[in-house]
C-alpha cells in the first residue's frame, strides 16, 4: 500500500508552525548584530528574547499535531541515513549491489563502525539535492534494494556482525519495473527471513515510515523510533486519497492513524522512543545524532550480551503477540503451554546477572512520560 | 478491467441471469454457480465469497471452522466518513462472518489440511488484526497437527482502520509460517483476484508454493498508485497471473475447477501425502 506523494516542490524550510519561532529567532540575530556594533549594553533585551525563543520553541514542539510532527519528519534539514553514517561512524566501507539485478541507490548498505562496535548499517537513502532525491526515488526501494538489504544482512550474519538499520522511506516504490521484479516477494522474504538472522538486529525509524517498505528492514529486536518519526500502514496522503478522496484530508488521516512515536510506544508496536532535542533534530542535528549514537552505543552493547537463541526467541515472540490485548496473549500462552506441556506459560528468558529481556534503562532528563514499552 | 468494479455492483447471483464482468455474456445463473463462478464464454473467475469458497475446496462435509471466538475491535477509533465500528457491523451484516478470514481443518480429496480463506466480500478482504491472528493461529495449528496449510488470498491489502496494528500483522504471520517451515511444514498460498499490498507482501508470497487463478491481479502497489507515479499507461495484463508467471514470481496457474485436484496431487509429494492412500 505504499503511495508517494506528489511533489512539485523542494519543502520550506521554516514549517508554518514553526513562523512564530523564527520571527523570535530573526529578532534575536537582529540584536546580537546590534550588540557586536554598538557599546550599548543590550544584554537584558538579548536574554529577554533568548528565554523568549526557548520557551516558544518549548510551547510549539509540546503541542505539535500528529500532522506536525509527519512534516517535521520530512524536514529538509532533518539528519537522512547518510548524516548518521557520516557524523555517528568512524569508518564506513559501503557495499553495493544484489547480486542478481543491480544496485539500488534507495538503500545504503556497508560496514560501520559506531562508538567502537563493528556493525552493518543497513538504511534507506533519499538524497539531500534533486538529483540525488530522483537517484534515490526519494527513498522508495526497488525489490533490487531489499534483496540487497537481505543479502548483507545474511553476510553480517556469517560474520557475526551486528545489524543497524535506519528506516526511512515514504513507502516501497510503486512502479511496472518494481512490480516485474517482485516487490512484494522481495518485502515479504526479508521480513519473513529476518526473523532467523542469528545476529542483534535494531530498527530505528529516523523520519517516514512508510507501511511495508519500512517493515522489510524493521524486523529487528530492538525497534525505537525518532520522537518525531511515523511509522504507518500507508502515508497520511495516500490513506486520504482513499478515504478522504482528497489530499486535504491527510491531517485528518495522520490523526487517525496514529502514526506518531508516542501513539505507536502506547500501542505496543515499538520497543522505545528516541529523543530530540526541543525544535526537532532538523534544529540540532548534531545534539539528536548524538542521541541516537547513545542508544545505539547502549543497545549494541545490551544486545551483544545476549544468547542468541534468546534473541531470536524473544524477536519472534515480540512480533507474533504484537499489540494483542492482554487477555488474548494470556490466552495464547495458555494454548501454547497446553500445546507443549509446559508448566508456565511463556517465559520470558532471563540470564541471572545480566540485564533482562527489556533492555537497559536510557536516563532522558525532563521526560516524565513513559518513553519504552514496559 | 479493474477490480474497483466488482466492489461497485454487487450482481451476486440472485436473479436468473448473471453478466459477466469480463465479457459481458449474459450467463444461467444456476450454470454460472455450477461453474464456480467462472465465465463459461471467457474463462473469467469471479470473485467468490469466502463460505463458497470452502465449499468448492473441501470434501464435502469435512471442513470444521475453527478460531470463531475472534472478533474485531475498533482500537484507534478510526473514523473517516463513518466509524471503523460502523463499517465492521455493515461488513458483519453483509456477510456473515465476524472478519475477513475463515479457517479450520477439512480434506481436500482425503488429504487433511488446514484451510485459511480470507473474504474479498468482508471490507475487501482487508487484513487487521483478526485476520492476521487467525492465520498465524491457523498456521499454528498445522504445525500442532503436522497438516499442511493451505491459504487462499483475495484481499486489498493491509486494513487502514486499524493503523500499523494491521501493518504488524504482516510480521506475525511471516514470523508464524517462518516457525511452521522451520518444524518441516508445508504450505500453499493461492492468490486470487484481487490479491495486493501487504497481504502479497507478507504471508502470500513466503508459502512453500505460490499459485495463481487465471487473470488475477496480483502485486503488492495498485495499478491506480502506479499509474499516478508513472504517468504512464500500464502494459498489457500488467500485474495478472499470466504476466507474473512470464517473470517468475508464481509456480503455478490453475483454474478454479481444476484447484482442488491440482492440491491433491501437488499433496502426494509431501512427505506424509506419499503415504497416504489415495482413491
Ligand atoms: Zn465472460
Amino acid at each position: 500500500m505504499a503511495r508517494k506523494a506528489k511533489r512539485t516542490s523542494n519543502p520550506p524550510s521554516v514549517l508554518p508552525f514553526e513562523q512564530p519561532i523564527e520571527d523570535v529567532r530573526s529578532r534575536l540575530l537582529e540584536l546580537e548584530e546590534l550588540a557586536e556594533q554598538t557599546t550599548h549594553d543590550l544584554s537584558e533585551e538579548l536574554s529577554f528574547y533568548r528565554e523568549r525563543l526557548k520557551r516558544l520553541t518549548q510551547e510549539v514542539y509540546s503541542n505539535l499535531s500528529p500532522w506536525n510532527r509527519v512534516q517535521v519528519a520530512r524536514h529538509p534539514k532533518r539528519p537522512l541515513t547518510g548524516d548518521y553514517v557520516e557524523y555517528l561512524c568512524q569508518e564506513f566501507v559501503e557495499l553495493h549491489g544484489d547480486g542478481q539485478f543491480g544496485d539500488d541507490r534507495a538503500i545504503v548498505t556497508g560496514f560501520a563502525t559506531i562508538r567502537g562496535h563493528r556493525v552493518m548499517v543497513i538504511g534507506h537513502r533519499k538524497g539531500r539535492n534533486t538529483k540525488e532525491r530522483l537517484a534515490c526515488h526519494f527513498g522508495s526501494a526497488h525489490p533490487e534494494g531489499y534483496r540487497k538489504a537481505l543479502l548483507k544482512m545474511q553476510l553480517a550474519e556469517r560474520m557475526a556482525l551486528p545489524i543497524v538499520c535506519f528506516v526511512n522511506t515514504p513507502g516501497a516504490y510503486p512502479g511496472v519495473g518494481a512490480e516485474e521484479r517482485g516487490q512484494a516477494r522481495a518485502i515479504a522474504e526479508n521480513i519473513y527471513k529476518m526473523f532467523r538472522i542469528k545476529v542483534p538486529i535494531i530498527a530505528l525509524l529516523i523520519g517516514d515510515g512508510g507501511s511495508g517498505g519500512a517493515l522489510g528492514i524493521a524486523i529487528a529486536d530492538r525497534v525505537a523510533m525518532l520522537e518525531n518519526s511515523w511509522y504507518s500502514v500507508i502515508s497520511p496522503e495516500g490513506c486520504a486519497s482513499i478515504l478522504w478522496r482528497s489530499a486535504e484530508g491527510k491531517e485528518k488521516a495522520a490523526d487517525a492513524l496514529k502514526l506518531t512515536a508516542e501513539s505507536m510506544l502506547g500501542l505496543g508496536l515499538v520497543d522505545e522512543i528516541v529523543d530530540e532535542p526541543v525544535g526537532g533534530a532538523h534544529a540540532h542535528p548534531k545534539q539528536s545524532m548524538d542521541l541516537v549514537g547513545d542508544f545505539l552505543d547502549l543497545q549494541l552493547t545490551h544486545l551483544g550480551q545476549l544468547p542468541i537463541d534468546d534473541l531470536l526467541a524473544n524477536r519472534y515472540r515480540k512480533f507474533r503477540n504484537i499489540a494483542q490485548i492482554e487477555a488474548k496473549i494470556e490466552k495464547q500462552a495458555q494454548s501454547n503451554a497446553q500445546l507443549k506441556g509446559q508448566a508456565t506459560p511463556n517465559p520470558s528468558p532471563v540470564v541471572p546477572g545480566e540485564p533482562d529481556s527489556s533492555g537497559p534503562v536510557r536516563r532522558t532528563p525532563g521526560s516524565p512520560r513513559n518513553r519504552r514499552r514496559t | 478491467m479493474g477490480w474497483g468494479r466488482l466492489r461497485k455492483k454487487k450482481d451476486i447471483p440472485g436473479g436468473l441471469w448473471t453478466k459477466c464482468k469480463d465479457c459481458g455474456a449474459l450467463i444461467y445463473t444456476k450454470e454460472f454457480v455450477q461453474n464456480m463462478h467462472v465465465c463459461p464464454k471467457c474463462g473469467f473467475h469471479h470473485t467468490v465469497f469466502g463460505r463458497r469458497r470452502i465449499e468448492i475446496t473441501a470434501d464435502p462435509g469435512t471442513f470444521a471452522e475453527r478460531f470463531t471466538d475472534l472478533r474485531p475491535t475498533d482500537r484507534l477509533d478510526f473514523v473517516d466518513t463513518v466509524s471503523y465500528a460502523e463499517k465492521i457491523e455493515k461488513a458483519q451484516e453483509k456477510t456473515g462472518q465476524t472478519d475477513a478470514c475463515i479457517a479450520g481443518t477439512c480434506q481436500i480429496e482425503g488429504h487433511d489440511v488446514v484451510l485459511a480463506v480470507l473474504d474479498f466480500c468482508f471490507m475487501g478482504g482487508s487484513m487487521g488484526e483478526v485476520v492476521g491472528e487467525k492465520l498465524a493461529l491457523a498456521i499454528e495449528l498445522a504445525e500442532e497437527l503436522k497438516q499442511p496449510i493451505i491459504i487462499f488470498s483475495a484481499s486489498g491489502g493491509a486494513r487502514m482502520h486499524e493503523g500499523a496494528i494491521s501493518l504488524m500483522q504482516m510480521a506475525k504471520t511471516c514470523a508464524a509460517l517462518q516457525k511452521f517451515a522451520a518444524a518441516g511444514g508445508f504450505s500453499i498460498s493461492i492468490m486470487t483476484n484481487p490479491t495486493t499490498g501487504g497481504v502479497t507482501a507478507s504471508f502470500a508470497s513466503v508459502c512453500d508454493l505460490m499459485i495463481g487463478e487465471p487473470k488475477a491481479l496480483i502485486g503488492f502497489a495498485g495499478p491506480r498508485v502506479i499509474q499516478n507515479t508513472i504517468q504512464q499507461d500500464l502494459p498489457e495484463g500488467f500485474q495478472r497471473s499470466e504476466f507474473l508467471l512470464e517473470k517468475g514470481q508464481l509456480d503455478k496457474i490453475v483454474s478454479r475447477p481444476d484447484m482442488r485436484a491440482m492440491i491433491a496431487q501437488i499433496l502426494r509429494y509431501t512427505p506424509r501425502g506419499r503415504n497416504h492412500q489415495s482413491a
